[in-house]
């Protein structure tokens, strides 16, 4: 793997507290944020964060977990996966 | 942000929406240092050579899933074709070592285990022999054990012996797996050009010029490819071809990534990435469906056998521009009883058996999950195959038979299978005899194309 860099995206109906309740999340994980970009895309919120991680111990699917959990908490689907995934599928 | 958002989302649509998915990763492991004329020996051998192996499989291919997410459907076995390494056994009969593979693929917790398999193109060996006479048994007494036979190559023709002989095979293992619609038979293939490398069941082996343990994964996605197709507005032909090429250049990019890190983590070598549009019952994860969206109103109508050259050879473009390790068959499926598209096609009568030959020309793989009715003459089921033999050795290609004359069904009848099996509708086979011709035996020589030297 060449990095400990996930791309977590947030979709679904816009609501009050979708980035406070997402980014409280990822401090409880000790994840830093990147880079962050968020609009409104076919009337969906969407979020999409690079997120890093430098601690060695990091625990992905309690992390995952805790995330969708959030998520159906808030009413949005978010998904953490591998920053890998995007490059390789859409750069040469 | 390097990434624009609108292609991480399109990602993140084709798993969501289009059944994008990591289809199988299947771990190669050979069996060559495991003969031994005793039987209970070898079979200890076998099981604690896979075992060795395969015993992380599963969980590092659950982690991968979770890393990436991107779903990885199957978790797969192929070994050394077992007519080989059981060669020296003293027993005549062969079912105690499919036996041993359910036990392992059971414990090692993968979903299939492929390379109950025999290569006997220009003859056969006396363990060659052992081994199909051991078919039926051994389907019906496993789970996860898949069967294959190469009966004819490019190089040395077709050995029409061994085809009549699997028209037995297959009458017999139907009828002995006749309580579950004879589904012993979807798990048994025979091939002309068996690729060596192949991570797709039921036909997946461990080539003998393969190293010790080696990660072949493959990879699918008909539904994004459908739904890419149907996004254009008005396309050429050219339009459409050039947008098959780009969808799976990104779908195969994605899979040898994560291939690589599979193999990397279990310390085996990367040795395939096979790009296959292989249907599942899902609706809109159909090959059919790719062909009508490029017009034609049913698949099996004319014209289907074009729409399907140029989806095969679109795949094929895009997978060998994106990786280097593009192996196995890379091409487009077509089994009827897994897909949707063709079940209906063939309901509403415009998909027959004889267009599905003509289609198996152009693409990867043959006959493909399809039901005939119970009372096929077994010399029916051989010619059927010679025919998909010829196909093979003449254009150079791997074709394949994988049919189903489940026991007690006629012409109309809907078979289940359940799970990616999906369900067969019975189709009709000609009633005109082939039994002089199979009877004959022999060999059809190697055609004029095997004379490359």
């Amino acid at each position: 793997m060449s990095s400990s860099r996930f791309m977590i995206t947030v979709i679904g109906i816009d609501k009050v507290g979708i980035v406070a309740g997402i980014t409280q999340v990822m401090a409880q994980y000790n994840v830093n944020i990147v880079d962050i970009s968020q609009t409104i895309m076919d009337d969906l919120f969407t979020m999409i964060m690079l997120a890093q991680v430098k601690d060695e111990s990091f625990d992905l699917s309690a992390f995952q977990q805790a995330m969708s959990e959030k998520g159906s908490e808030l009413g949005v689907e978010v998904k953490v996966q591998h920053e890998d995934v995007f490059r390789f599928m859409h750069r040469i | 942000m390097m990434i624009h958002p609108e292609e991480i989302l399109e990602t993140i649509n084709m798993v969501s929406n289009e059944h994008l998915d990591i289809r199988t990763v299947t771990m190669g492991i050979s069996l060559r240092g495991c003969s031994h004329p005793d039987i209970d020996t070898f079979n200890e051998n076998v099981y604690n050579r896979i075992m060795y192996y395969a015993k992380d499989l599963v969980k590092t291919t659950n982690d991968i899933q979770n890393l990436y997410g991107i779903p990885i459907i199957n978790k797969r076995i192929s070994v050394t074709p077992i007519a080989i390494v059981a060669e020296s056994c003293d027993a005549t009969d062969l079912t105690s070592v499919a036996q041993t593979l359910d036990r392992a693929a059971a414990d090692a917790g993968v979903d299939f285990i492929g390379g109950f398999s025999a290569l006997v193109q220009k003859g056969m060996t006396p363990g060659d022999l052992k081994l199909i006479n051991s078919i039926p048994r051994a389907l019906a007494s496993t789970q996860k054990v898949c069967s294959s036979v190469n009966v004819a190559t490019t190089k040395a023709g077709i050995n029409m012996d061994a085809v009549a002989l699997m028209g037995r095979v297959i009458k017999e293992t139907a009828e002995m797996t006749k309580d579950n619609s004879g589904i012993g038979c979807a798990k048994l293939v025979v091939f002309a050009n068996a690729p060596e490398d192949n991570p797709f069941m039921a036909g997946a082996f461990h080539g003998v010029g393969e190293p010790d343990c080696v990660i072949n994964v493959g990879v699918s996605g008909p539904g994004v490819v459908n739904s890419a197709v149907r996004a254009l507005k008005d396309p050429t032909l050219g339009d459409i071809s050039e947008c098959i090429k780009k969808t799976a250049f990104k779908i195969t990019r994605m899979g040898e990534m994560a291939g690589m890190e599979v193999a990397r983590r279990l310390h085996a070598q990367f040795g395939v990435l096979d790009l296959s549009l292989a249907p599942t019952p899902a609706v809109g994860d159909s090959v059919a469906a790719i062909l009508e969206a490029m017009g034609l109103e049913s698949c099996g109508t004319h014209g289907t056998t074009a729409a399907l050259a140029l989806l095969n050879d679109a795949v094929k473009k895009g997978g060998a521009m994106a990786s280097s390790s593009v192996g196995g068959l890379s091409g487009a499926f077509i089994p009827v009883s897994e897909d949707q598209g063709m079940i209906r096609a063939v309901q509403r009568g415009s998909l027959s058996l004889d267009k599905l030959e003509a289609m198996t020309s152009v693409c990867s793989v043959g006959l493909d999950m399809i039901a005939v009715p119970g009372d096929t003459p077994s010399s029916t089921l051989s010619a059927i195959i010679a025919d998909e033999m010829a196909i093979g050795m003449i254009n150079k290609k791997t074709t394949a038979v994988r049919v189903i004359p489940a026991p007690g069904t006629k012409v109309g009848d809907m078979i289940e299978f359940g799970g990616l099996l999906g369900s067969a509708p019975v189709m009709p086979v000609h009633n005109f005899s082939s039994e002089q011709f199979i009877s004959r035996g022999g060999r059809i020589p190697a055609p004029i194309q095997s004379l490359t030297n």
